[in-house]
C-alpha cells in the first residue's frame, strides 16, 4: 500500500484507451465497474477530442457479483460489435475487474465474432499507463502487422504517437515533413491516425521511426523480429538530435542527411546576444524519460542553460535516465512521488523548472518559472497552434516555449538596477505576463492575511457623495471570489450613487447583482 | 398562498428503468467538494491507481496545494494477504496523522477494489479510533462505482456521521446537504429573520461544530442525493420536513415556506421577509430566461439534481422537458418536485448510454444537460450541451444564485448564437 497524492500515471487500461481512441475502426471493450467512464473526459475535455473513446464499459455493480459478472461481459461484447462495426476488437479488464478473474479474452472468444480480438493483460496492480499503451500497441501490431513484400520507394512507419501525448499530434506530422525532405514517405503512422487496416500493411515499410519509446518500443523490437525492420534509437527533439536523427536515416537508406534548414532559427536565437542572460541558468528537468533526455541535451548545449537536477517518473527508463544525467555530472531522481520531486526542487533552487504539468504546480508553490516539456498533460498543453517538439520547427516552438516564463532579457537588467523601486520589482513577475504585478509588501504591515488582501483590494474612485459599506456587506464583498471582486464593488458602488444610497447593505449587493445580471 | 400545482403532475408518470452503460462518475468523486467544505478532514481511499487517477481527473484542474484527500493505493502484495493490508493501512495512517496534525476527521473511504477483495473498513475505522482517539475520529463508507454514482459518495460519507452525532433533546432545525458558504449564509440569514432557530448544518465545517440528533431535531435537505442520510436521520428519530428544492424563486419559496409552517412563522413574517429577494430573484431570472423561453431540454443522468433542475427550467424559466434522466430516483425526497413537474417529459432512472443517446439524438433538444465525457461529441455534433459537473460545483441555491442559475443553461445557447454569427461573416 502507498499513499499517494497526485500521480504521473493512470493505470494501464487509460493506456490501452490512448491508444484505442487515437486509432479509427477499433473498438475497446473494458471489463470495468460504474464509474470507470470517467477517463472518456480525459479524452473529451483534455485533447477537446470531438467523438468519444470507442470504449464500452460493462459497468458491473455490486449486484453482479454474486451473479454473472462473465455474461454481461459476452453481452456488452456482442452489442459492441453490432452497434459499431470495428474492424477488430481489443478486450481486457480494468483494475477491478482483473479482481474477478472473468477472462474477458477466453469470453470473447467463445462469441467467435468475425473479426480480430485481441485479449490485452494488463496487470492494474503492478504496472502503469505507459505500459498500457506500449502493451497494447504492442499486441495489436503482433496480431495484424505480418511480414510482406516492402514498398518500391523508401518508406518507413512512425511508431508511438497516442492520444493525450505531449504534443503527438504535432510531432507526427513534423516528423513526416522532416523524412520527406529526404525522400523517404511515411507508409503508417501508428497508433495515432491509423486503422487496424493499416496495421495489416506496416510490413511493407523499409524502416520504423520510433517517436516515443515510452509507448511505441516493445512494437518497434517485435516489428524487427518478425518483419526485420530496423528502426531508429535516436528521438529527433532539439537541433543537435534532429541532425542525429537524419543521419542514422541516412545510414540506414544510404540517402542524404543534407536537407533544408532554412526555417531553423533556434542557434540564431540562441546565439543572438538578447540570449546572452540565458547563459548559466540553473535548470531542473523532469517528466517522462525521452523528453527529459533530450530537453536536458538542448538545455546544456543549445541554450547554455547549467542542468542542476533530472530525472524521470517512470521506472523502466531509470538505466538510461541514469547514464544521461552522469554526464551532466547530476545524480537522476526516479520517482513517481511528486513529494520528493517537490522536495528536490526545493533543496536545489533552480531558475527555471522543464517538467510536467505537476512540477508547473510545484514551480508555482515555489515562485519558480517553468516551462512544460512532458506528459501527464491538461488542456493548456492541446495548443490551436501547430506546435511539435520534434524537427526544426520543433526546436524554434522549444526556444520559444522555455524563454516564455522567464523575465526578458532586459527587463531583467532593469530589475537589478532598479530593485528599490516599490512598483517594479521581481516579486511583480515578468512584465509579459498578466495580472501578477503588485506593489511591494510594505515591512509595517504585520498580518499576513491584511497583506493579501490588500494585494488583492482594487482601488475604487468612488462616485461623488459619500458611500458606506455596512461591514455585513463587506463581509459579503470578501465573499466574491477576488478576480470578480472588483467588479462587484464597482457595479455595486454605482448602482448606490445612481439610487441616491448612501449606505451599502447585503441586499444592494445582491439589488445590484440582480440589476447587473449577466 | 398556494403552490400552483399543475393538473397532472410527474409522479404518477411511469418511470423508464434502464441498465447498461453508465456515463456517471462513482461515488469517489464528492470527495472533491467535501474535503473543502470540512476543513479538518482527511479522505483516504482505499482503492487503486485508477482512483486515484480519477480524483485527479475530476478535479478538473490539479489543485496542487496539498490536498486534503488522497489514496493508500492496493499493491500486488496487498492483495495476497488481508492482514497485511490491515497492518499497511495502519501504518499510512500513523504516518498522515503525523505528518498533518490539524487533521480531526478521518474518512476511510472504500472503493470497487477493496469491496470486492473485502478489505473491511468498518473494522479498519473502529481500529484506528482505538489508536488515534481522542484527537481524531476515523469513520468509513464506500465511494465504489458498484455501490454508489457521484453525488451519492455525498450521501454515504453523510450517512456514515449520523450515527455518531450526539444524542440531542431540544428542538433544532437541522439543514443538512453541502453547500458553498456564501450560499449557506444566505439561508442561515433568511431562517433567522424568520426567527427561526437554532439552526445546524451537516456537515459542518469542523469536528467541534458537528449537530447533535434525536426525536425533537427536524431537518431540511439542501440536495436531493441524500437518500441515504435520510433514512439515517429518520432512524434517529428526527422528522424530514419534505419540499420542493431550492432551486430559482419558487423552488426557495417552497422549501423556506415548510420550515416556516413547521416552526409557526407568521404569514407577515413570511411576507416581510422573502419579498425583497423573490423580487430580486424574479428580476434575475425574467433577465436569463429571455434564451431558454420556449427551448426543449433533455437531462441525461447526473447528479440527481435533474428533477428539482427541470422543476425549475420548466416552470420559472419556460423550457419544455424532453427526458429527464437521474441515476435514481427517491420518491420520499424528489416527490414534492414531481408533483410541480408539468407531465410530459419521460422520466429515466439508470442508464443504457447508448439508447439513451438514440433517443437525444431523435428528440434533438434545443439543450442537452449531460456529463463531461459526452459534452464535446455531442457539440462536435451540433448540440448545444450544458456540463451537469458545473451545477453541482456552482452556487445555485436560494434566491440570490437563482439567476445565476438560469444563466448557466442561457450560455451555452447565447454562444451558440453569437459564434453562428460569426461563422455566417
Amino acid at each position: 500500500m502507498k499513499l499517494t497524492l497526485w500521480t504521473y500515471e493512470g493505470p494501464p487500461h487509460v493506456g490501452a484507451m490512448r491508444v484505442a481512441t487515437c486509432m479509427t475502426g477499433l473498438h475497446y471493450v473494458l471489463h470495468a465497474p460504474q464509474g470507470d467512464t470517467y477517463a472518456d473526459l480525459l479524452f473529451t475535455m483534455i485533447e477537446r477530442r470531438n467523438h468519444r473513446p470507442p470504449v464500452t464499459y460493462t459497468t458491473f455493480q455490486a449486484r453482479d457479483l454474486g451473479g454473472d459478472t462473465a455474461n454481461l461481459f459476452k453481452d456488452s461484447a456482442r452489442d459492441a460489435y453490432a452497434r459499431f462495426k470495428p474492424q477488430a476488437m481489443i478486450v481486457g479488464a480494468s483494475c477491478t475487474a482483473e479482481l474477478i478473474q472473468d477472462d474477458p479474452g477466453g469470453l470473447a472468444e467463445a462469441l467467435g465474432l468475425p473479426i480480430p480480438v485481441i485479449p490485452l493483460e494488463l496487470p492494474s496492480y503492478q504496472r502503469k499507463e505507459n505500459f498500457g499503451a506500449d502493451e497494447t500497441f504492442f499486441q495489436i501490431v503482433k496480431a495484424l502487422a505480418k511480414p510482406m513484400p516492402r514498398t518500391e520507394a523508401i518508406t518507413c512507419n512512425l511508431l508511438g504517437a497516442t492520444a493525450l501525448g505531449f504534443r503527438h499530434r504535432d510531432d507526427v506530422t513534423e516528423v513526416t515533413r522532416l523524412l520527406a525532405l529526404m525522400g523517404i514517405t511515411v507508409n503508417v503512422a501508428a497508433p495515432m491516425g491509423s486503422s487496424p487496416a493499416d496495421i495489416a500493411r506496416m510490413g511493407q515499410a523499409h524502416f520504423n521511426v520510433l517517436l516515443y519509446p515510452e509507448t511505441g518500443e516493445t512494437a518497434a523490437r517485435h516489428l524487427e523480429r518478425a518483419c526485420g525492420q530496423p528502426y531508429t534509437k535516436i528521438v529527433p527533439i532539439g537541433v543537435g538530435a534532429t541532425r542525429d536523427f537524419l543521419h542514422e536515416i541516412s545510414a540506414l537508406t544510404g540517402l542524404s542527411a543534407t536537407v533544408d534548414e532554412s526555417a531553423l532559427r533556434a542557434p540564431w536565437w540562441s546565439a543572438s546576444v538578447d540570449s546572452t542572460y540565458l547563459t548559466g541558468k540553473r535548470v531542473f528537468v523532469f517528466g517522462d524519460a525521452t523528453h527529459v533526455m533530450a530537453a536536458a541535451r538542448i538545455a546544456a548545449t543549445e541554450i547554455g542553460f547549467e542542468v542542476v537536477g533530472m530525472g524521470c517518473f517512470n521506472r523502466e527508463f531509470a538505466r538510461p535516465m541514469r547514464a544521461a544525467a552522469k554526464a551532466y555530472g547530476v545524480e537522476a531522481l526516479i520517482t513517481d512521488d511528486y513529494l520528493e520531486v517537490e522536495a528536490e526542487i526545493a533543496r536545489l533552487q533552480p531558475e527555471l523548472i522543464l517538467g510536467t504539468q505537476m512540477e508547473r504546480h510545484i514551480g508555482k508553490r515555489l515562485g519558480i518559472p517553468c516551462a512544460v516539456i512532458s506528459s501527464p498533460v491538461h488542456v493548456q498543453d492541446f495548443p490551436a497552434r501547430y506546435s511539435p517538439q520534434m524537427g526544426f520547427e520543433g526546436a524554434n516552438v522549444i526556444f520559444d516555449t522555455w524563454i516564455h516564463p522567464l523575465v526578458m532579457g532586459l527587463e531583467e537588467h532593469l530589475l537589478t538596477m532598479f530593485r528599490e523601486d516599490f512598483e517594479f520589482h521581481d516579486e511583480a513577475g515578468p512584465s509579459h505576463h498578466g495580472a501578477k504585478a503588485m506593489a511591494r509588501t510594505e515591512e509595517e504591515v504585520e498580518d499576513p492575511f491584511d497583506a493579501v488582501a490588500a494585494e488583492h483590494s482594487i482601488p475604487v474612485v468612488t462616485p461623488s457623495g459619500e458611500i458606506v459599506w455596512m461591514p455585513d456587506a463587506e463581509r459579503e464583498l470578501k465573499k466574491i471570489p477576488f478576480f470578480v471582486r472588483g467588479k462587484a464593488k464597482r457595479n455595486t458602488e454605482k448602482y448606490a450613487a445612481d439610487r441616491g444610497v448612501v449606505q451599502i447593505t447585503v441586499d444592494t449587493l445582491y439589488e445590484a447583482k440582480a440589476h447587473y445580471a449577466r | 398562498m398556494s403552490l400552483d400545482l399543475p393538473t397532472t403532475g410527474c409522479r404518477s408518470t411511469p418511470v423508464l428503468k434502464e441498465r447498461g452503460q453508465r456515463e456517471v462518475f462513482c461515488g469517489l468523486t464528492g470527495i472533491i467538494w467535501l474535503h473543502r467544505k470540512m476543513q479538518d478532514a482527511f479522505f483516504l481511499v482505499v482503492g487503486s491507481r485508477t482512483c486515484a487517477h480519477l480524483l485527479q481527473a475530476a478535479a478538473g484542474v490539479m489543485i496542487f496545494a496539498e490536498p486534503r484527500f488522497g489514496t493508500a493505493i492496493l499493491e500486488e502484495k496487498d492483495l495476497a494477504g488481508l492482514a497485511d493490508a490491515n497492518a499497511e493501512l495502519d501504518r499510512e495512517v500513523a504516518r498522515l496523522l503525523a505528518r498533518r496534525p490539524d487533521i480531526r476527521q478521518l474518512f476511510l473511504v472504500g472503493s470497487c477494489p477493496s469491496e470486492v477483495i473485502k478489505l473491511d473498513l468498518a473494522r479498519a475505522a473502529e481500529r484506528l479510533n482505538g489508536q488515534h482517539a481522542p484527537h481524531v475520529r476515523v469513520y468509513n463508507y464506500s465511494g465504489s462505482g458498484i455501490e454508489t454514482t457521484f453525488t451519492q459518495g455525498e450521501d454515504a460519507c453523510l450517512a456514515a456521521m449520523v450515527p455518531t452525532l450526539a444524542p440531542s433533546v431540544s428542538r433544532e432545525l437541522l439543514i443538512v446537504g453541502a453547500m458553498p458558504d456564501v450560499v449557506e449564509d444566505q439561508c442561515l440569514a433568511l431562517l433567522s429573520a424568520m426567527g427561526i432557530g437554532p439552526v445546524r448544518m451537516l456537515p459542518a465545517h469542523r469536528a467541534g461544530e458537528l449537530p447533535g440528533v434525536g426525536a425533537e431535531t427536524v431537518f431540511a435537505l439542501v440536495q436531493p442525493f441524500l437518500g441515504d442520510t435520510h433514512a439515517a436521520l429518520l432512524r434517529r428519530g428526527a422528522r424530514h420536513i419534505a419540499a420542493p428544492f431550492p432551486f430559482g424563486e419558487e423552488g426557495t419559496t417552497a422549501w423556506l415556506r415548510a420550515i416556516a409552517e413547521e416552526f409557526g412563522v407568521s404569514r407577515e413574517v413570511f411576507e416581510a421577509v422573502t419579498a425583497a429577494p423573490r423580487a430580486r430573484a424574479l428580476k434575475a431570472i425574467a433577465t436569463q430566461s429571455a434564451e431558454l423561453r420556449g427551448k426543449r431540454v433533455f437531462f441525461f443522468p447526473d447528479s440527481q439534481l435533474e428533477i428539482p433542475l427541470a422543476r425549475f427550467l420548466v416552470r420559472e424559466c419556460g423550457m419544455t422537458a424532453v427526458e429527464v434522466g437521474t441515476p435514481y430516483l427517491h420518491e420520499a425526497i424528489v416527490g414534492p418536485d414531481l408533483d410541480l413537474l408539468p407531465a410530459g417529459p419521460v422520466i429515466s432512472e439508470g442508464q443504457d448510454v447508448e439508447k439513451q443517446l438514440d433517443r437525444q439524438r431523435a428528440a434533438a433538444p434545443d439543450l442537452t444537460v449531460c456529463g463531461l465525457g459526452l459534452a464535446n461529441p455531442l457539440e462536435a455534433q451540433g448540440f448545444t450541451t450544458k456540463w451537469a459537473i458545473e451545477l453541482v460545483f456552482t452556487p445555485v441555491h436560494f434566491y440570490e444564485q437563482a439567476g445565476d442559475l438560469a444563466g448557466l443553461f442561457s450560455r451555452p445557447l447565447r454562444r451558440k448564437a453569437a459564434l453562428r454569427k460569426e461563422a455566417a461573416e
